[in-house]
């Protein structure tokens, strides 16, 4: 054992590096293969073309979500072409032997929801698919990261890819949180403080008393994000929290091998004394609950503030009036009381059962706001079963909202789920670009409290004071 | 052998001096829908470049005829976004063989070399005279040596030079991928993995 100190990136990233090309990348072993029906054909339209094999079937995993209907799941796609996406995922899958929780299967939603809420997602692994928000299993302490197709092919046929190393950055937030601010507010926090371009070409370790209360479920939601700063990816150390919420899920292991497993995953943490290329300190007080006015996530803005002006920003001017003039706003206005039109909470951001309580904490004993449109969307089967279950269901029912059936939805708008142009919808998902919710949607990122307030009164409107 | 070698290109170029063009605009997700590589280049920047009625934005860069070429020129972090490769296939698509700008997203570049465009990292201020070259001559002619990872604007003789790791540049020089080089050690990485925890 070297006594140099080492990060968590690194000791996860070393432990699976086959070989090191000189001046090259590193040929990385990759634990967990993600797939899903879009970015997946192509790369098995690869193999056949060279003749390949799937190397370790059994360490690839596919769900269909990017663009399943979330309503009558039970009747046939009726998009031809996503219907074929969906045919093709399901023939690949059966004539290589890997893993598939079709659309209908009980284990069905979006694939990093579904990873780790069935024990696939352990601490130490190197997890990728071909998704760029794969960064939501860091949480774990993964290096996990979202990959092209041609990447897909790759580890399907050799169960690597090839990576250089990145750099390493820690971003450290202490201090205590106030009333309303969640951990989505945390991270839209972060982006808006680095911008969007900010750890372009870093992997990020997150740090520090506000991570470590965060539940899982935040942790997630956090790492999620770490790809909108331009990150390749975001990892929290694994502690006593992430183990509980493992410890029991079907795939997670048992027995002595679990007493095996928890002995390494306490190891895999940051030593004293680590250096890192970048560092950031923040506190977590001076964080409110977020919203963006512009068209990537680095745009935000904490709700009670007022849109900055061109001068504030330093880089890319042009752009920052492009964008405004694409949203509708102009410089120095309060977002406060700004008319939506729809509220999408769900995706693999905030698509989790904590989620839908946070929703339901405001919704409950109010009424929807008659001209809004809300979409609200469990990112899996088993999140809509807790829905049920805990009785949040009927909190909407009673509020007037409806409940839809798991996958991606309005996040990339593939499916039927697209805002109309022109629309507001205040979102829990990641992206604000332009087009992203549909062609010419407008679309304010936030949590899903300030997702409820909004849905509630019609209006962006600051959930604390909605909360008691 | 994956795609057409790259050694010298000299082209005029498309300039799309814009920030941050993620790759929802290069191609939106409802595109995404082919189970084939081929035909995204109809698609590359569809909102930019259509109308709601699919008729054409005349104001947009690849509708103006007097700009043509393999290369284009993008704003700063050019790429961002999605890790949809499918961007860097309707760039390729289109007939784009080369990207500059001063900066990329990283996937997007991973991306665009494993599948044969070269992208060029240059400084700000080179940008600038490549965007302002284009502008004042729109035929203005670049060269792409990528044996000595130059960037030239031929008018002027301006070069600046660019960074490549050893293993892509041989790779895309002979038009070589990761996959052939996976393939080449198949049995190192069975015996890593045999051993390897989970
Ligand atoms: S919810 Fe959005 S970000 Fe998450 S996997 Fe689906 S498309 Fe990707």
């Amino acid at each position: 054992m070297s006594s140099k100190p080492t990060s968590l990136f690194d000791k996860v990233w070393d432990a699976h590096v086959v070989r090191s090309i000189a001046d090259g990348p590193d040929v990385l072993l990759i634990d967990r293969h993600f797939i899903h029906e879009v970015t997946s054909p192509v790369a098995f339209l690869g193999l056949k073309t060279r003749n390949l094999g799937v190397m370790f079937p059994d360490r690839t995993f596919a769900t269909a979500d990017h663009n399943t209907p979330t309503i009558n799941q039970h009747l046939p796609v009726a998009d031809p072409l996503s219907a074929n996406q969906l045919r093709a995922l399901e023939e690949n899958t059966s004539s290589y032997g890997i893993s598939h929780w079709g659309l209908g299967n009980p284990k069905n939603g979006i694939v990093h929801v579904v990873g780790p809420e069935n024990g696939i997602t352990l601490p130490g692994m190197t997890i990728v698919c071909g998704d760029s928000h794969t960064s939501t299993h860091g949480a774990f302490g993964c290096i996990a990261f979202g990959i092209g197709t041609s990447e897909v092919e790759m580890v399907l046929s050799s169960q690597c890819i090839m990576q250089p190393k990145a750099k390493k950055m820690r971003i450290n937030v202490n201090g205590n949180m106030s009333k309303g601010v969640t951990p989505k507010d945390v991270v839209l926090y972060i982006i808006s403080k680095l911008t969007a371009a900010g750890a372009t070409g870093y992997f990020v370790e997150y740090a520090g008393s506000v991570f470590e209360n965060m539940s899982m479920e935040g942790r997630m939601t956090v790492c999620n994000m770490s790809i909108e700063m331009g990150a390749r990816g975001g990892m929290i150390a694994p502690d006593e929290t992430t183990f509980n919420y493992i410890k029991g899920r079907e795939k997670a292991p048992k027995g002595q091998a679990w007493d095996d497993a928890v002995e390494y995953w306490k190891t895999l943490k940051t030593d004293e004394g680590v250096v890192f290329d970048k560092e950031y300190n923040f506190d977590g007080a001076d964080i409110e609950p977020m919203i963006t006015y512009g068209t990537n996530p680095g745009m935000g803005m904490g709700i009670s503030q007022l849109i900055p002006t061109a001068a504030d920003i330093d880089a890319g001017k042009a752009s920052f009036a492009k964008s405004l003039q694409y949203m509708g706003f102009t410089e120095s206005e309060p977002m406060l009381g700004k008319k939506i039109d729809y509220v999408f909470i769900g995706s693999c951001t905030n698509g989790r059962i904590e989620d839908f309580r946070a929703f339901a904490s405001v919704v409950k004993g109010r009424k929807k706001a008659d001209h809004v449109t809300a979409w609200i969307v469990p990112g899996s089967h088993v999140v809509e079963a807790q829905i049920r279950e805990e009785g949040i269901y009927d909190i909407l029912i009673e509020a007037g909202f409806e409940l839809r059936q798991p996958g991606c939805s309005a996040c990339l708008a593939m499916n039927d789920d697209k805002i109309p142009a022109g629309k507001y919808a205040v979102s829990t998902s990641n992206r604000n670009f332009e087009g992203r919710q549909g062609p010419g949607a407008r679309t304010l990122l936030a949590s899903p409290l300030v997702a409820a307030a909004a849905a509630v009164t019609g209006i962006v409107t600051d959930p604390r004071t909605l909360i008691a | 052998m994956a795609y057409d070698k790259f050694t010298v290109l000299t082209s005029s170029a498309v300039p799309l001096p814009i920030e941050n063009v993620d790759t929802d605009q290069i191609i939106p997700a409802r595109f995404l829908k082919a189970t084939k590589r081929e035909g995204f280049g109809d698609n590359l920047f569809r909102d930019w470049r259509y109308n709601g009625d699919d008729t054409p934005k005349q104001d947009f860069v690849l509708n103006n005829d007097i700009y043509s070429g393999q290369i284009l020129v993008g704003g700063k972090n050019f790429g961002s976004g999605s890790s949809r490769e499918h961007a860097a296939w309707a760039i390729y698509d289109y007939g784009f063989r080369c990207v500059v700008s001063s900066f990329f997203a990283d996937i997007f570049k991973n991306n665009s070399m494993n599948i044969g465009i070269l992208p060029v990292q240059v400084s700000e201020d080179f940008l600038d005279r490549i965007f302002k070259a284009i502008e004042a001559d729109p035929q203005t002619q670049l060269e792409v040596d990528l044996s000595k990872q130059t960037i030239t604007i031929l008018s002027t003789g301006d070069s600046e030079s660019f960074d490549i790791n050893s293993y892509k540049k041989h790779n895309l020089t002979n038009g070589f991928d990761d996959i052939d080089y996976l393939q080449a050690m198949k049995e190192e990485i069975s015996t890593f993995a045999q051993n390897s925890r989970y």
